[in-house]
């Protein structure tokens, strides 16, 4: 591609990287000597958890370093120019038109003043390489090739007109406008769901084989850098622990991290809890609920949550699993329908029930950054719910704050610090010590591991069922992530567009018969093993399913327009009947549960 | 103290300098009676007097000690103001962090008050009021705090709200907390720095204001001494080519200046906090 371009030496030669990062006590090394090597056209995948590097090592191939961090040593050289000492106008002409960045958020990255194919056209005519004409004339093909839905007219669109997953594959795009040598992904598809993960691992799956584009792909999620890198480096602390083929990482790491990563990643089956207590804690009866004037995002919902046990609500982003969280605490009272407590009606709305009431359901939430107060210390975030619900104080109060610090795997030394001071892991432990604080019978946790490394998630999640064990705690767990779920649930219920789709014990959802949708999550679920996504994507579920987004409708069954077996008139007319498969175990779908398990 | 003298020492040169100044003036007012050579009040001499060592600024239109005038305006002057801003603030912010809080008509109502208010030029309002019900001090204070804490309110439900939306408050209210925990124990704690940065900015509208005011002879009622009438008083020497009346127009104007260094300073630094938390 450039002339001086050699095909034999490397793209990007990265060699002894140092980098060091300011924190308050002064500087210190965050990057600690690594090589790497990228030749043209080849995927390479960085691996590790926060804090390990990864995206500091990222932006350092294009020679920058973020606020509070500098490169102390080595050497970066891109297709034979040192980046290092390279003049920042040199950099600035190369960074968007030979080597792009894409970051996480979509919709932080997009200017939302703009349309979409301005800001794709921006790049190329700024740095002068093509009209501006043929920048969208080039811009509606490529979105033309990467199957987006009306590629001729989505670029007149603003960003938040578009559905996650799109803006996703608009920003790949936008990354490739100026036909770059080497793309750089930032954790592209973390924050998505399962399905939409697939549809954004596709677009860039297609664009690095079709044009044999070079890139960097920066996760901390094995299964998903298996699909589409040649190589991977794993890194910890910023020290290179391992850098082989993607096959030889998979099939035969040499390294104890590698070989927990991979650990951290395999489900564990959970064993059934014991069936003694068997009394229903929560029974939610034909709950609707929604917004203000809005449409019902909770129509006709049934659940019962028994003593004991862990439920868990699956489905995509606007399927109404947090909404029936807001239900059950009272923070969005219902439209009609019961909710049962221990056998007695709650209140529909907060502020009718007592403390007592308020106190049996506590709940943890996905960003521990934002749900413990920056400026209140561990102490008094534990310690609020004893003085409040349980009027304790003094060098009792002191004493059981200790004694949760204990429960929740973190020492006394804690208690002075804010929340600034702590890690994400500590801090969603404080969040779970808060709500244990209140001594309560049901914990909702939603989407509590979202937010966390894989590594640091399994321990959050190894907490939550020792916790459940020993003080027979009930849980409602609110996941998109099926993996999890198989790992901590004893019922399932999965949900789609507000409505129960399919609910049971989860060793009966997780096997067939399925429901439709039930089969299109487990299918995107990725697997640890290269050409799953090409397997995935071949399947008449995928073909069907992914890159839709969740609607809401008023008749017939919500998952029509997704569905591989919908039946024409039928399913748009009419409400699906709920199958029984077995006991506690109902399908809502038209097919019977014999025409399902094929 | 020690922390605070760090900190000083840490503080860029314009708001040491800002801090000093401010340290001054308040050494100033609240040492007066002994500062001062001569009685607030007191008629010493003829009018327009000259420099000399007897009275070193002079005397003022009725014959009193411009110097002795100056340091007793600075304590009439910042004390009022002090006590205005800290009213507007107390009103304020509460009501602001009430409509960012529950939200509602509640915020509606108070929002819509507070745009009524807005709208009517705050000299104009303040005029208006006061010729109504007469320039007696309580009416004074009361009526610039009021027309004061519109503009805090705006910052404090703003900032509130962005708090108010945080799990943790979310979290305070499913425990069943009472409005005044959350308002006080959760919200406030998050957003004291704009505050306390507004606090120092708008001290210094208000000093200006009440000098204004004091100016169209709306003010404080003499004979106690402020700089805003000071200036008005003594105008007419400036077509003498005399600087006397330009000196209470220069404390303020310093004041003006110091504060608002150590404003800058303090909104500096309270833009590198939020990314801790």
């Amino acid at each position: 591609m450039s002339a001086n371009g050699n095909t034999n030496s490397p793209l990007l030669d990265i060699r002894n990287l140092r980098i060091e990062g300011l924190s308050e006590q002064g500087w210190h090394e965050i990057v600690c000597g690594v090589d790497l090597q990228l030749k043209r056209g080849e995927v390479l995948g960085l691996i590790g958890e926060s804090g390990a590097g990864k995206s500091t090592i990222g932006l350092a191939a294009m020679g920058f370093a973020r606020d509070g961090c500098r490169i102390t040593g080595g050497d970066i050289i891109f297709d034979g120019m040192e980046l290092r000492t390279a003049s920042e106008e040199q950099k600035r002409k190369l960074r968007g038109t030979r080597i792009a960045y894409v970051a996480q958020s979509a919709a932080a990255a997009f200017n939302p003043a703009h349309r979409l194919l301005d800001q794709y056209a921006e790049a190329p005519v700024d740095h002068g390489l093509l009209s501006r004409s043929e920048a969208e004339q080039k811009g509606r093909d490529l979105y033309r090739r990467l199957d987006l839905p009306d590629p001729e007219r989505i670029g007149e669109r603003w960003p938040h007109q578009v559905s996650g997953g799109q803006l996703q594959r608009m920003m790949v795009a936008m990354a490739m406008s100026c036909s770059p040598d080497l793309l750089i992904f930032d954790e592209p598809t973390t924050a998505l769901d399962v399905t939409t993960q697939i549809e954004v691992l596709q677009t860039i799956k297609h664009i690095v084989t079709a044009q044999q584009v070079a890139a960097i792909y920066i996760t901390h999620d094995l299964a998903v850098v298996a699909q589409v890198a040649d190589r991977l480096m794993v890194l910890r602390y910023g020290n290179l622990v391992e850098m082989e083929t993607t096959t030889q990482i998979l099939e035969a790491p040499t390294q104890d991290y590698t070989r927990a990563l991979l650990e951290a990643h395999t489900r564990h089956e959970k064993s059934p809890t014991s069936a003694t207590e068997s009394g229903t804690l929560l029974a939610i009866d034909s709950v609707t609920a929604g917004y203000r004037n809005g449409p019902n995002i909770l129509q006709d919902v049934s659940v019962a949550v028994k003593r004991g046990q862990t439920v868990a609500i699956v489905g995509e982003s606007g399927s109404g699993k947090s909404t029936l969280a807001r239900v059950i605490t009272g923070l969005l009272p219902p439209r009609s329908g019961d909710i049962r407590f221990g056998g007695e009606l709650l209140p529909p709305a907060l502020a009718q029930r007592n403390k007592q009431q308020l106190r049996q359901a506590q709940m943890i939430y996905q960003m521990p950054d934002v749900a413990l107060n920056p400026r209140q210390c561990v102490r008094d975030i534990i310690g609020r719910p004893l003085s409040f619900y349980l009027g304790m104080s003094g060098k009792e109060h002191e004493r059981r704050v200790i004694e949760l610090l204990e429960q929740i795997e973190l020492s006394e030394r804690y208690i002075d610090r804010f929340p600034g001071e702590l890690s994400g892991g500590e801090k969603q432990r404080i969040c779970i010590a808060r709500a244990l604080a209140a001594e309560p019978d049901l914990i909702i946790c939603d989407e509590v591991t979202s937010a966390l490394d894989t590594i640091v998630a399994k321990a959050i999640l190894d907490l939550l069922q020792r916790l459940q064990r020993e003080l027979h705690l009930t849980y409602l767990f609110i996941s998109h992530d099926l993996d999890t779920v198989a790992s901590i649930a004893d019922q399932v219920v999965v949900f789609y567009a507000g409505r129960v789709a399919e609910q049971g014990p989860k060793s009966t959802v997780f096997e067939p018969p399925f429901h439709p949708y039930t089969r299109l999550l487990l299918s995107s679920v990725p697997e640890m093993r290269q050409g799953w996504l090409e397997d995935t994507l071949s399947t008449r579920e995928a073909q069907a399913g992914i890159a839709r987004e969740v609607k809401i409708i008023e008749r017939g069954c919500p998952f029509v327009e997704r569905c591989p077996v919908a039946i024409p008139e039928t399913c748009v007319r009419d409400l699906p009947p709920l199958q029984t498969v077995a006991p506690a175990h109902t399908i809502a779908c038209q097919h019977s549960p014999d025409a399902l398990a094929n | 103290m020690a922390s605070f003298f760090k900190g000083f020492l840490a503080a860029p040169l314009s708001a040491k300098f800002g801090m000093l100044v401010v340290f001054g003036y308040a050494v100033i007012s609240l040492f007066a009676p002994v500062i001062a050579p001569y009685g607030e009040t007191e008629i010493l001499g003829a009018s327009y007097e000259l420099w000399s060592d007897k009275y070193p600024l002079g005397t003022d239109n009725l014959g009193r000690d411009m110097l002795s005038r100056l340091i007793f305006g600075a304590r009439n002057t910042i004390g009022i103001a002090l006590l205005i801003t800290s009213l507007a603030f107390l009103l304020g912010s509460i009501t602001g962090m009430i409509a960012a809080t529950v939200g509602g008509w509640t915020d509606q109502i108070l929002s819509r008050i507070v745009d009524v208010l807005m709208s009517i030029p705050s000299l104009i309002f303040a005029l208006l009021v006061l010729s109504i019900f007469g320039t007696s001090m309580p009416y004074l204070i009361g009526v610039i705090a009021i027309v004061d804490s519109t503009r805090v309110f705006r910052l404090a439900r703003a900032t509130a709200m962005n708090v108010a939306v945080m799990d943790f408050v979310e979290v305070a209210r499913l425990r069943g907390e009472r409005l005044g925990w959350v308002m006080f124990k959760e919200i406030l704690p998050n957003i004291t720095t704009p505050l306390l940065a507004e606090f120092g900015l708008r001290f210094c509208f208000v000093f200006l204001f009440i000098s204004a005011l004091s100016f169209l002879g709306l003010g404080l009622q003499p004979p106690m001494a402020d700089w805003g009438s000071m200036v008005r008083d003594n105008a007419t020497l400036i077509t003498y080519d005399d600087v006397t009346p330009l000196l209470p127009a220069g404390a303020i104007a310093l004041l003006t200046v110091a504060m608002n260094f150590v404003v800058d300073w303090m909104l500096h630094k309270s833009s590198g906090l939020k990314d801790v938390s």
